[in-house]
């Protein structure tokens, strides 16, 4: 029965992915900007969460109590002015813009820190696990992740469903013109929504941090091709289709990972390109993004 | 050199409408000064061409790192800046382009003669991924080229006889280092004069003349029944078949080759950053941006990677305030082209243009 | 510009003039909105009637010329500072947020609102049906539903001017005058209103002063009850009545009417 615990290794997964993934999702469905240097913030958490860990003593599983407000703050500001700029040139400018943030941010990071890899050390958590049956096992991190991921998701959906700013962001997101029609500053808006999405792919970035390795070019090398597979496999504009986007790839990957450590990665951009095929709108999506 | 001469007509013959005695407006492709910059290349290539018979292996190996930059970035500048197709994944293609040349060389097709082959290949490779991906908007397009690439990168190195993750070396190769290096750089010369030459009559050529109507407005193309999706697959073959090029002359300079390498997101970056600061949409743009790349790294080689951050900030800054890029300031503040791709409008001497004359009324009935 | 009704001008366009790159769209146009009036702006399409209330609106910049709500120039203001202002626009073709609900849309505009007699109760009493479907998601309304969604929209930021554009766009001539019937409640509740309108029976039925604007220029003004049928085609489409050409267009107002200014620019005309 090697399959089932294949399968709920994946949906474990699935859940880190759909972390990754809603930011990213939410910058492209509000501001139609595709960050290409969505993984590489992640990465930056990460190694920030574990400067923040040395200097203040706080206990590695807590760093996001500090790391993640500052990304969210960095992610408004980075939004309001370095974005924005792009923005107003041309949605070509956006990529390139943030693809050259990537790679500044990448080589910035191995200038000052070695090509090594690390990891946020939460001591014995990474390994402790239970199992159910004989088969399956369960770590306690992993689980965690999961129930943090859906949280969070629940949250963003509360978010925007029921407050006034998440309908702005809604409204933004449908018509930015006609919102600024109606006394919206949907600048600040799209403000907001990238400081949700910085402040969750901080929390991803620390996620995985913890559990496993990360060197300067995670980001670039898998973080944002996996993100943005589970957006496309899942289908934009439904959070609940990123998190089944991100659960089907993570299964799919662990589907692969039996054969081969190769394997693995390319199991989910296999069934990327499946689903860009054959459903490009994604699992969930009734909006055409192609 | 196409022009159009309307000559002054014969005294008492019905003048055509549009045309006064002694005034003549002319349409050209080129001025006079393009003569003397055709004559100009013609003497560059030439005096590269003699290089390795008269400096150090070292410039001339240096030099053919610079031509293939040039090559690669002027095949993204024709994607992008032409077709309108933004791609963060063309070293799916030049990686592809190594391992054809690999794969060749195995069976016993020296690397040099590969070169030609394993181009075309990217080129057949590139009609199912362009049947794949050409439906996609602008976001989607670049990152879905870029898990293309690093799919290949997944399948080659699963591949033992090619060396799997760790990569092999080229087998093949002249042993004498002298020969190898300036065999190499004639190959790369020769590709990069093939390349830009095509690039130029394309763009010369009808085909041209949509993509610059994509460069401009790819909407207003459309309107207007350009053939704009079968004008972007010919671009996206050529540019694939260009990076293939790229490829194979990329894995014969290193003599060796590994997936990590060959299909690394850092030539998508050197590509972009080359156009970008050098000028997208220009012909002239991705070599002068190969320029100031070589500059930058070879000043600040000591310093790690902090050229390339440089590169970055600087590709970030010009894509949002110079959105031509360098070139693009050049030749507004000037008026130079290089390329002459356009059309000139000459005037009379006196300056002026000819007055539309009306037809009368007696001139309308036959 | 002494003679008005009503007071002082509450909103003042001076030589509007806007481009669309090289084109231009605007040539100079002025207008004086007096609080508590009806205007109307009637022309042919691409004359540049949306132009104008969008830049009023504050979408696009101007190349020469101002604006003024209340004596202060608004040149420099964000749109969405305009609406905390006073000046809302309902847009063309109504351009409600498909995914937000009804009564979400109407919501969004109270996002920079003055203080006012509007509220989200007053909105729905103005329009009865809307209560029970608040709940249903704005791309399930009908044109006429959209128009008054819009328009509740604008009404809960509790504007001074309300700027309607080309409300009949797409409406059954029915739905439209039912819309227009509810102006008045409006003008009752402190407004002031400025409309773009393609219908010019419609709108000489509800102003009280009427611009006509061609190719970026007005090229007629006056109270409706002063215009007559060939005054407005020649207006309208530029043709007969001494208007001449485009080259010869008069550089303000060819009417004749009494001296009752609404538009700048009539030489002499007015005492």
């Amino acid at each position: 029965m090697i399959w089932v615990n294949t399968v709920v290794q994946g949906i474990l997964l699935g859940g880190l992915y759909a972390l990754f993934a809603c930011g990213l999702s939410l910058m492209f469905g509000v501001m139609n900007v595709i960050n290409l240097a969505h993984g590489d913030l992640a990465v930056s958490a990460a190694y920030i969460a574990i400067g923040v860990v040395a200097v203040t003593h706080v206990p590695a599983a807590l760093s996001f109590l500090i790391v993640v407000p500052i990304f969210a703050v960095i992610g408004y500001v980075v939004q309001r002015t370095l974005f924005q700029a792009a923005l107003n040139r041309s949605v070509l400018t956006t990529l390139l813009v943030t693809f050259g943030l990537s790679v500044v941010i990448e080589n910035g990071l191995q200038q000052y820190l070695s090509a090594n890899s690390h990891s946020i050390d939460i001591g014995s958590l990474v390994s402790d696990s239970f199992g159910i049956g004989s088969q399956i096992t369960i770590a306690y991190l992993d689980l965690v992740v999961l129930m943090v991921a859906v949280v969070v998701l629940l949250g963003l959906q509360y978010f925007l469903s029921s407050t006034a700013n998440g309908r702005l962001i809604r409204a933004v997101a449908d018509d930015p013109e006609a919102a600024q029609l109606s006394g919206v500053s949907y600048r600040h808006v799209f403000g907001l929504a990238a400081a949700i999405a910085f402040g969750t792919v901080a929390l991803a970035g620390l996620a995985s941090g913890m559990m496993s390795q990360f060197g300067p070019t995670t980001g670039t090398d898998t973080l944002l091709l996996y993100a943005f597979e589970a957006v496309v496999i899942g289908g934009l504009g439904s959070l609940w289709g990123t998190l089944a986007g991100g659960i089907l790839l993570g299964v799919a990957q662990q589907i692969g990972a039996q054969f081969s450590a190769a394997d693995q990665v390319l199991a989910g951009q296999l069934l990327f390109l499946a689903i860009l095929v054959l459903r490009p709108q994604g699992i969930t999506s009734r909006r055409e993004p192609a | 050199m196409s022009s159009v001469d309307q000559q002054p007509a014969a005294s008492d013959a019905p003048l055509p409408p549009s045309a006064e005695p002694g005034e003549q407006v002319k349409v050209t492709r080129a001025r006079r000064s393009t003569l003397w910059a055709g004559i100009a290349a013609i003497a560059v290539v030439a005096i590269l061409g003699d290089l390795p018979y008269r400096v150090h292996s070292g410039t001339t190996s240096l030099l053919a790192q610079f031509f293939t930059l040039v090559v690669m970035a002027s095949m993204w500048n024709l994607l992008a800046g032409y077709g309108g197709l933004v791609s963060v994944g063309q070293q799916a293609f030049i990686g592809l382009g190594a391992y054809f040349v690999l794969i060749l060389a195995q069976h016993g097709v020296g690397p040099f003669l590969g070169i030609l082959p394993a181009a075309l290949l990217c080129g057949i490779v590139g009609l199912p991924v362009w049947w794949l991906v050409s439906r996609l908007r602008t976001g989607y397009f670049a990152i879905t080229m870029w898990v293309i690439a690093s799919v290949c990168e997944l399948i080659i190195s699963q591949i033992s006889s090619l060396g799997g993750g760790t990569g092999t070396g080229l087998p093949g190769l002249p042993s004498n280092p002298t020969f190898l290096t300036a065999y190499t750089y004639w190959a790369t010369l020769a590709v990069t004069v093939i390349v830009l030459a095509a690039v130029y009559y394309l763009l010369r050529s009808p085909v041209g003349l949509v993509l610059t109507a994509i460069r401009d407005d790819e909407t207003g193309a459309r309107s207007i029944g350009a053939r704009v999706a079968w004008t972007q697959q010919l671009v996206f073959l050529v540019a694939a078949i260009g990076c293939g090029a790229a490829g194979a002359l990329y894995i014969i300079s290193q003599q060796f080759v590994e997936p990590l390498s060959a299909f690394s997101v850092q030539w998508s970056a050197e590509m972009i950053f080359i156009t970008i600061i050098g000028g997208i949409g220009s012909i002239e743009g991705p070599i002068l941006g190969t320029i100031v790349f070589f500059v930058l790294q070879q000043t600040l080689s000591n310093e790690g990677t902090w050229y390339f951050i440089i590169l970055g900030l600087v590709a970030m800054v010009v894509a949002i305030w110079a959105p031509r890029g360098l070139w693009g300031l050049i030749s507004d503040r000037f008026g130079i082209r290089l390329f002459p791709v356009g059309y000139w409008l000459r005037r009379p001497a006196d300056g002026t243009l000819p007055a539309p004359k009306m037809p009368t009324d007696t001139q309308l009935t036959p | 510009m002494s003679e008005l009704t009503g007071g002082p001008p509450l909103l003042q366009v001076r030589r509007l003039s806007v481009h669309h790159g090289q084109l231009q769209a605007l040539r100079g146009v002025s207008l004086s909105l007096p609080a508590g009036n009806v205007q109307a702006m009637i022309g042919a399409n691409g004359a540049g009637k949306s132009t104008l209330l969008r830049t009023i609106a504050g979408l696009h910049r101007p190349t020469a010329g101002s604006i003024l709500l209340d004596g202060s120039d608004l040149s420099r203001m964000r749109p969405e500072r305009r609406v905390a202002a006073g000046i809302a626009l309902v847009p063309e073709g109504r351009r409600l947020f498909p995914s937000l609900t009804l009564q979400e849309n109407l919501l969004v505009g109270r996002t920079s609102a003055r203080p006012g007699p509007w509220n989200l109760d007053r909105v729905y009493d103005l329009f009865g049906w809307m209560r029970d479907r608040r709940s249903q998601h704005a791309a399930q309304l009908s044109g006429g539903e959209q128009q008054a969604v819009a328009i509740g929209r604008a009404l809960l930021s509790n504007p001074r001017v309300l700027l309607l554009d080309e409300l009949s766009l797409g409406l059954a001539p029915v739905v439209v005058r039912r819309i227009y019937d509810l102006l008045p409640q409006l003008i009752a509740s402190g407004l002031t209103i400025l409309l773009v309108e393609q219908d010019v029976s419609q709108a000489m039925r509800v102003a009280s002063w009427v611009h006509c604007l061609l190719e970026g220029r007005i090229t007629l003004a006056g109270a409706p009850a002063d215009l007559t049928p060939a005054q407005i085609e020649g207006a309208y489409f530029g043709i007969g009545t001494g208007n001449g050409n485009g080259n010869g267009a008069p550089d303000g107002t060819t009417a004749a009417a009494s001296g009752r200014p609404g538009s700048e620019g009539t030489p002499g005309a007015i005492a």
